[in-house]
């Protein structure tokens, strides 16, 4: 599969069904550490380009997830809801939430380009 | 060590109630409790004993230094307990005819008088319980006071990015939108953000001084006044009063309301957490939307309560944690006007006695005069040797110091908060600083001791990933 | 004067000039002049310790205290055993702060997990948190945890005490929340009413039940719970922990949210506090509740630990997303609470429950004699309403001549009285003749001993 990414660590999917799926990359679970729980939107809700749909705690601290898309949500990963663990033991397989009717995009990375994005960061 | 439930035997108990001298009368089938009530089932030298444990496995200021930044863990003093404990203050009703509490009425009269002088206001409230419950019943002043003259359209309060948490979660609870701003690089407020930030929409501004990182922000009246020019009201959040009192007053410096903490500045006892008090001063312009009901009349001819029209209802039931309110009495006449500036002045003086001589290793935050309280930056420390101002903390527990405040405020990455106060004998943190100075040392030597810390405590570092992933939050019975 | 300040003149010499200071002036120069106070505060001089006790004293003097209590309403006289005083005077308890050092404060984490223990155990409910700071304030909490997008307006029963709905409405006027009062009946919840009124509101949040009410009645909190649940609402309870050791528990009437005040948990009257207000839920609302919640996890080494836990759903991490800014708890209250529940066991506390309730209804039927009639009809707990026949200050004046605090006046000229396990017969007898003898009714003459 072919992975874009946004700057502040979200990735997306998009799939054969004209759907896609999003999550966050193994950069930012190993920065957030253990995260312990994930709230999550419902099905039915809209999101919005670069705007949070989602969040994510940690112990000590909640982050906001961006979305890379603007569309309808159709499902949500509720898998995660009892095993927040999944989303770092494999960041590319937790999707949070798939979306359809997808009508705007924001600026996305490659893969490649993010990595670089991410080597620039470490320093 | 065992919970309560899993010491005893079914039918121990003790013997506290005579037989029933009225016939009983039983309640209705469809009404009586069903499921199993477990309660714990121990005598009385069980509960003496487990309790005593407990509280060995306790650090409170009685037991040593405390020097948790932001918090003022000053002593407490025992004749505030005993002044507590005395009949006619504890076995009064709340809803007691107001000519069988004048006692009361004083102690709450005499109070709101004192914390007027202190922080240079006009009225008081005594009906908060905290200091978060404080900031909420400020912010419900600023509210109603805006309301009340149609101005509808302030939906805004300005905090500055060092602020507690609870500031912006008092703003959000009182459905305001908050606009952070970020400090200036002395760490203080950046006038131009604030030029920038208040507007016809600004309701409010939200500050401490001195600010959450120990400085007197210099630029005070300019900030209020930037503040009232653009019909915004100033907040003073009293969280750091023990720096100040005696010495200037919010009210002098242009706020228009504050909350103090009775249980930091004044001495209560901090309960492991509460009940404290959080009472709420204004000026006169603002003192007929304070909650509950005022006391008028005087001791002479006898204290009564009338409420206010436009009173913003209440925010506790009854007229707040009264016994805390005597505590504080108690300490508030015990210093008087000479101790009151006496106490400011020797927190600050301890203030800056253990920041100079931790700066000869440490970083400071801000490298210059501080007030009550400084703040270290261990970012350079845990760059180079990996260990953190966590680490640091952990390894004081080692020496029976409770740790200073971690991670806040969160403007400073590695920041330890230090807040002696007045109360503390200069060997005590002499010998808090040579710790400190040795668990630097110990950081370049050996940071895997660092990591593993604490090595004494009853327990070492608690799975905290683990208890928030699979939260188990009561014992189960089998 | 009096000082808590250890260090004399001489050592603060030495620790000015340490830390580069020539005087105290010289360290404040860091305050503007312009906002320095340079005149001494306009308050008395300090005292010794023998002096302010005295003060104190003399204050604590002017208040009457009552030998015997009939007056309720939110504040309960029960009996305290010696052991609940003994336990929190521990100094370790009084001065310690919030346990953020987890592992120098196992006992406090402990003692607030064997509390939410007891309050899950009395509501019969999933999860409680660490403490609110009365009753009042928990009941408010619980409507930020009912409303959301689709659910806005929060619903509360005229049966409630007065005081509650009063905070709720001011901690509503905070977050812009619409908060409707519903008719009661007959000194109950009017069903029909509440059923109504949920029915043609798709944006019910909630709806807040108090059980025993106001007026000392039971609820049929069960059905209420239906006709909320039918209309997709969260049904709250406000109960009083004393009688949830003999009626059904919140759980077992169907709540979502059980608060309440703990006051009645070994806590002294006080004028009205500290008192603690307590908040449990289900698991599916976990997330929701405010405040601390303590968990228990292990060490490093797998031994038992408890830890402050689900932090992220608070104001330090959350900010202005939190939905309460409750950053304490009121735990030495909390202490007091479980100390007098481990105190009482289970059947000490039913014991004391029972007691208080045979109290109030032979006080009922004595004062019925009396000539002040029973205003409801209705099954009740430890409190209950009388007409009153007289002027109520003569009445309650006649008492306080004896050394009794009569009932509470209230709406419509009537009295809401109180029984606890403290009042003995001989006292209730007493308070009948009293009031017998101010009525002429009931044959009863109380000769004045004084």
């Amino acid at each position: 599969m072919a992975l874009y990414f946004m700057k502040s660590h979200e990735w997306l999917n998009e799939l054969d069904d004209n759907t896609v799926t999003i999550g966050i990359s193994d950069y930012a679970q190993n920065e957030l550490g253990g995260l312990v729980f994930v709230n999550l939107p419902e099905p039915g809700d809209e999101v919005t380009v670069d705007e949070p749909f989602a969040d994510v705690e940690s112990v000590k601290a909640v982050s906001d997830i961006y979305s890379p898309v603007s569309g309808t949500v159709l499902e949500i990963n509720e898998e995660l809801l009892d095993a927040p663990e999944t989303i770092n033991d494999a960041p590319y397989d937790a999707w949070f939430i798939k979306v359809e009717n997808v009508t705007a995009h924001a600026d996305l990375m490659t893969e490649e380009e993010y990595n670089a994005y991410c080597e620039t960061l470490a320093e | 060590m065992n919970l309560i439930f899993e010491i005893g035997k079914e039918g121990r108990g003790l013997s506290l109630l005579p037989k029933c001298d009225v016939p009983v009368t039983d309640l209705p089938e469809n009404l009586k409790r069903q499921s199993e009530l477990h309660l714990p089932q121990v005598s009385e030298n069980e509960i003496s004993r487990h309790y005593t444990k407990l509280a060995q496995r306790t650090h409170g200021v009685n037991k040593g230094f405390y020097p948790l930044g932001s918090c003022t863990m000053k002593y407490n003093p025992k004749v505030n307990e005993e002044m507590a404990a005395l009949k006619g203050f504890r076995q009064v009703h709340p809803l007691q005819d107001e000519s069988t509490v004048q006692g009361s009425l004083e102690v709450i009269k005499m109070t709101e008088d004192i914390l007027s002088e202190i922080l240079g206001m006009d009225a008081f409230t005594l009906q908060p319980a905290a200091g978060a419950h404080g900031e909420f019943t400020g912010l419900l002043l600023i509210k109603s006071y805006h309301t009340d003259r149609g101005d509808t359209k302030r939906t805004k309060i300005i905090v500055p990015d060092s602020a507690h948490g609870t500031n912006p979660a008092s703003a959000a609870m009182c459905g305001y939108e908050v606009v952070s701003i970020p400090s200036a690089e002395d760490g203080c407020v950046d006038l131009d953000a604030l030029r920038d930030a208040v507007g016809e929409d600004t309701a409010g501004l939200m500050l401490t001084n001195p600010n959450t990182v120990g400085l007197f922000d210099k630029n005070i009246l300019e900030i209020t006044k930037i503040v009232h020019e653009a019909g915004g009201l100033c907040y003073y959040d009293g969280a750091n009063l023990n720096a100040v009192m005696g010495q200037a007053r919010p009210g002098d410096m242009g706020f228009d309301c504050v909350h103090v903490n009775l249980h930091k500045t004044f001495s209560t006892p901090h309960g492991g957490g509460g009940p404290g008090s959080g009472p709420v001063g204004c000026k006169a312009f603002l003192q007929d939307f304070l909650p509950g009901a005022r006391i008028k009349g005087n001791i002479e001819d006898g204290y009564y309560y009338e409420d206010s029209p436009k009173s913003m209802g209440s925010v506790k039931m009854f007229h707040g944690n009264f016994l805390v309110v005597v505590r504080a009495l108690t300490y508030m006449l015990t210093l008087g006007k000479e101790g009151i500036p006496e106490a400011s002045a020797n927190a600050v003086l301890n203030a800056n006695y253990m920041r100079v001589k931790l700066a000869k290793k440490y970083e400071m935050a801000y490298d210059t005069t501080c007030m009550h309280e400084f703040v270290m930056d261990l970012s350079e420390l845990k760059h180079r040797t990996g260990v953190s101002a966590l680490d640091v903390a952990k390894g004081l527990l080692d020496y029976g110091v409770h740790p200073p405040t971690m991670y806040f405020p969160l403007i400073v990455h590695e920041a330890l908060m230090v807040e002696p106060c007045e109360t503390e004998p200069r060997e005590v943190m002499d010998e808090a600083c040579d710790t400190l100075l040795e668990l630097y040392d110990l950081a370049e030597k050996d940071p895997e001791w660092l990591h593993a810390a604490p090595h004494n405590a009853v327990i070492g570092r608690p799975d905290e990933v683990g208890a928030a992933r699979k939260p188990v939050v009561k014992y189960t019975w089998e | 004067m009096g000082s808590y300040v250890p260090n004399t003149l001489k050592e603060r010499e030495e620790m000015l000039k340490e830390a580069g200071y020539t005087s105290f002036e010289d360290m404040f120069s860091c305050i503007p002049d312009e906002v320095k106070l340079k005149r001494p505060l306009n308050l008395p001089s300090g005292l010794s310790e023998l002096e302010v006790a005295r003060k104190m004293e003399e204050l604590a003097d002017m208040n009457v205290v009552f030998k015997s209590i009939f007056r309720g309403a939110g504040s309960y006289d029960h009996f305290i055993p010696a052991i609940v005083n003994s336990v929190i005077s521990k100094e370790e308890f009084l001065t310690a702060y919030t346990p953020y050092q987890a592992e120098i404060s196992q006992g406090i984490l402990q003692s607030i997990f064997e509390f939410q223990t007891m309050i899950c155990e009395l509501t019969g409910m999933d999860v409680a948190n660490a403490s609110h700071y009365d009753g009042a304030t928990a009941a408010a909490e619980t409507i930020p945890m009912c409303v959301d997008r689709k659910h806005k307006t929060a619903y509360v029963s005229a049966t409630t005490h007065p005081w509650v709905i009063q905070v709720m409405k001011t901690y509503c006027f905070g977050s812009n929340t619409k908060l409707v009062v519903l008719p009661s009946k007959d000194g109950l919840t009017d069903a029909q009413a509440l059923k109504s009124a949920l029915e043609t509101d798709p944006e019910a949040a909630c709806f807040y039940l108090q059980q025993p009410n106001f007026f000392g009645n039971f609820e049929d909190a069960e059905a209420i719970g239906e006709i909320v649940h039918a209309a997709g609402a969260k049904f709250v309870m406000g109960v009083n922990p004393l009688a949830l050791s003999i009626i059904k528990s919140p759980r077992e009437c169907g709540a979502d949210i059980a608060v309440g005040d703990g006051q009645p948990l070994g806590m002294p009257i006080s004028y009205g506090g500290p008192y603690v207000g307590f908040m449990a839920t289900t698991t599916a609302m976990m997330r929701k509740l405010p405040g601390r919640i303590v968990g228990e996890t292990t060490d490093d080494q797998g031994r038992r630990a408890f830890v402050l836990t689900l932090q992220a759903r608070e104001q330090h991490i959350r900010r202005e997303k939190a939905s309460s800014n409750i950053c304490s708890n009121q735990d030495l209250c909390c202490l007091t609470a479980s100390v007098y529940m481990a105190a009482m066991g289970k059947e000490g506390m039913a014991e004391a429950a029972r007691q208080s309730m045979s109290k109030a209804h032979y006080l009922r039927e004595g004062l019925k004699k009396a000539g002040f009639y029973p205003v409801f009809h209705t099954e009740f707990f430890n409190e209950f309403v009388t007409t009153c026949p007289v002027d109520d200050k003569e009445l309650l004046d006649a008492l306080e001549a004896e050394g009794i605090l009569g009932g509470l006046p209230i709406a419509d000229g009537s009295i809401l009285w109180c029984a606890t396990e403290k009042n003995t017969k001989e006292d209730m007898d007493k308070l009948i003749a009293i009031a017998s003898s101010i009525t002429g009714k009931g044959g009863l003459s109380y000769e004045s001993n004084i």
